[in-house]
């Protein structure tokens, strides 16, 4: 299934550049409104058509992928830093704080997970600024994400602490940052790695949920779950098959995250 | 030697020492973030110049809102003991009432969506691997890796668009996560020696099945029970508020739209409640006696 993989990794690329290049590429900015033109068909100048508010959704397809894209990555960063840095303490110190730290583990894992970011995302102001509604959205991503990759981490660390090579490296003189740089960071990498790549797209379908229930990214600025709420507008369905345009790249990005990651070496 | 009912009694009150620990936990980081959160104690009430200092302070006091983070703490945990369970202050309505009057929808949504996911899911994945039938396995799993890349809320939407029933989504989230983790360990078990032997030995396929990897693949089996009720809660949020089910899902979006912290915290207390009940249900069932006999 190389060729598989090959051809995600490939549209992953090409999706990646889209959004990156979202300001060259895409015809109008994501908030111009063509007044006289609203909610109209595809055509040679709008190629997705426009929203009822007379903006280009082609344009604003490649900004919403800007921000879905990059910004899953950094919460994916975020929260395997948290993991790493919680987990990996837990696992070397051992005793009473690795006893708190699952616990606090068990207990963001006992919360659902939607119901875990609505519930934090509703102690934060609602009413802000689009940008700062892109901040909040994945910060409580990369904040609330580490708790099942800190279990993994915590149990590596813990195994590595009691393995043979650690015991000949502190043998050996190895002691303190010596210790932590030169045998156990590059020992965990792998693990923390692959829980970095399985992040991304599980915040991707999780932004567009809370951007379909109205508490992600804030208009105008799109995002791939802000975008999907178009789909709410039932009478168009079936007159209007562009509409799904979104949910389409949605679930290919994902897909070619899922093929892509079958084989995990390819990324550590 | 321990007695089997001395080991179970043990180990009921280990997990539920544990699971009443992570509540209390749970409860204060709530009180802790409602408390801290911006507009806490902020009410229109307030607003009226009727009202005198005096009578402000009153109402402040009333609501807890002078009182310090663990005096806070202690008066929230006071009233959760006692059954009071406080008023949403955007609904106008005692929690306790609310969640008696929207908890049967949900159980009604989640139990459903559990029902269908599990079946399909350990079904499909005995097909497919008792009876090695590459169609059941081919489609299933193709079913089951488009299913795992559209988020919840496209699923729910796309139900109201087709007219279908809002719940079945709940079984259709549960069920990729079931099939994929259930083929997963019913394979692994299918190819331990001691069922090869079995089936070398002419032992009906349902015989291997039910004496020699449901046994090996049970304890696993029932912790994904555990962690599906979680993953159906969730799943319920999104389809609670789209196909309009008046349950705790609906009822929890009402709250963190209309920042009605009290009511989160108290959903929030409850379904981790629900959560840890299922997680601790499924993980003594898995264990057996002599592993902590030894």
């Amino acid at each position: 299934m190389k060729w598989a993989r090959r051809a995600a990794m490939t549209f992953l690329v090409v999706v990646l550049a889209a959004g990156l290049l979202a300001n060259w590429i895409a015809p109008d900015s994501y908030a111009r409104q063509f007044r006289d033109l609203p909610d109209v068909a595809p055509s040679s100048q709008h190629w997705l058509g426009t929203d009822d508010l007379g903006r280009d959704r082609f344009s604003r397809l490649l900004y919403g992928t800007r921000i879905s894209v990059l910004l899953a990555p950094a919460a994916a960063l975020v929260s395997s830093a948290l993991a790493a840095l919680i987990g990996g303490a837990a696992g070397f110190a051992g005793g009473w704080l690795e006893g708190c730290v699952m616990a606090a583990t068990d207990l963001f894992l006992s919360l659902p997970w939607l119901f875990l970011l609505i519930t934090a995302r509703a102690f934060l102001p609602l009413n802000v600024s689009p940008l700062a509604s892109v901040a909040i959205t994945f910060a409580l991503l990369g904040c609330l994400g580490w708790a099942a990759a800190a279990r993994v981490i915590c149990a590596d660390a813990r195994a590595l602490c009691d393995s043979d090579i650690l015991l000949l490296a502190r043998a050996s003189g190895s002691s303190g940052w010596r210790l932590l740089r030169r045998h156990v960071i590059p020992n965990l990498m792998p693990v923390l790695s692959a829980q970095f790549w399985i992040s991304i797209p599980v915040f991707i379908l999780t932004e567009a949920n809370l951007g379909i229930l109205g508490l992600g990214v804030a208009e105008p600025l799109p995002s791939w779950g802000s975008l999907l709420r178009e789909l709410e507008n039932f009478s168009a369905f079936s007159a209007q098959p562009w509409l799904f345009a979104p949910l389409l790249l949605l679930v290919l990005t994902v897909s070619c995250f899922h093929v892509a990651l079958e084989n995990r070496e390819v990324w550590t | 030697m321990r007695t089997p009912g001395r080991f179970w009694l043990r180990a009921l009150a280990r997990h539920t020492a544990r699971m009443l620990l992570v509540l209390m936990l749970g409860g204060f980081l709530g009180a802790t973030l409602a408390r801290m959160a911006p507009g806490f104690g902020q009410d229109a009430e307030e607003l009226d110049s009727r009202l005198s200092r005096e009578s402000v302070a009153a109402l402040r006091q009333a609501r807890g809102e002078d009182e310090s983070l663990p005096g806070f703490y202690v008066h929230f945990l006071g009233r959760m003991v006692r059954g009071d369970l406080g008023q949403s202050q955007t609904l106008q309505e005692p929690v306790r009432q609310l969640l008696a009057e929207r908890f049967p929808e949900t159980l009604e949504s989640v139990g459903l969506g559990l029902a269908l996911g599990w079946a399909a899911g350990l079904g499909l994945a005995i097909a497919a691997v008792m009876w090695r039938s590459a169609w059941a396995d081919l489609t299933a799993g193709l079913a089951a890796s488009v299913l795992l890349c559209v988020p919840a809320a496209v699923l729910a939407l796309l139900f109201v668009i087709i007219q279908a029933p809002g719940r079945l989504v709940i079984g259709l989230i549960v069920f990729p996560k079931i099939f994929q983790f259930a083929r997963n360990l019913l394979l692994r078990a299918a190819s331990l020696p001691h069922v090869l032997t079995a089936r070398a030995k002419g032992l009906g396929g349902l015989r291997v099945l039910i004496r020699h990897i449901l046994p090996v693949a049970g304890p696993q089996l029932l912790a994904l029970a555990g962690v599906s009720v979680s993953l159906a809660l969730a799943a319920a949020i999104p389809v609670e508020v789209l196909c309009d089910l008046p349950g705790i899902g609906q009822l929890a979006w009402k709250a963190a739209m209309g920042r009605d912290l009290a009511l989160l915290v108290d959903l929030t207390m409850i379904v981790t409640l629900i959560t840890l009940v299922a997680n601790t249900g499924a993980e003594l069932l898995a264990r057996r006696p002599r592993e902590g006999g030894a």
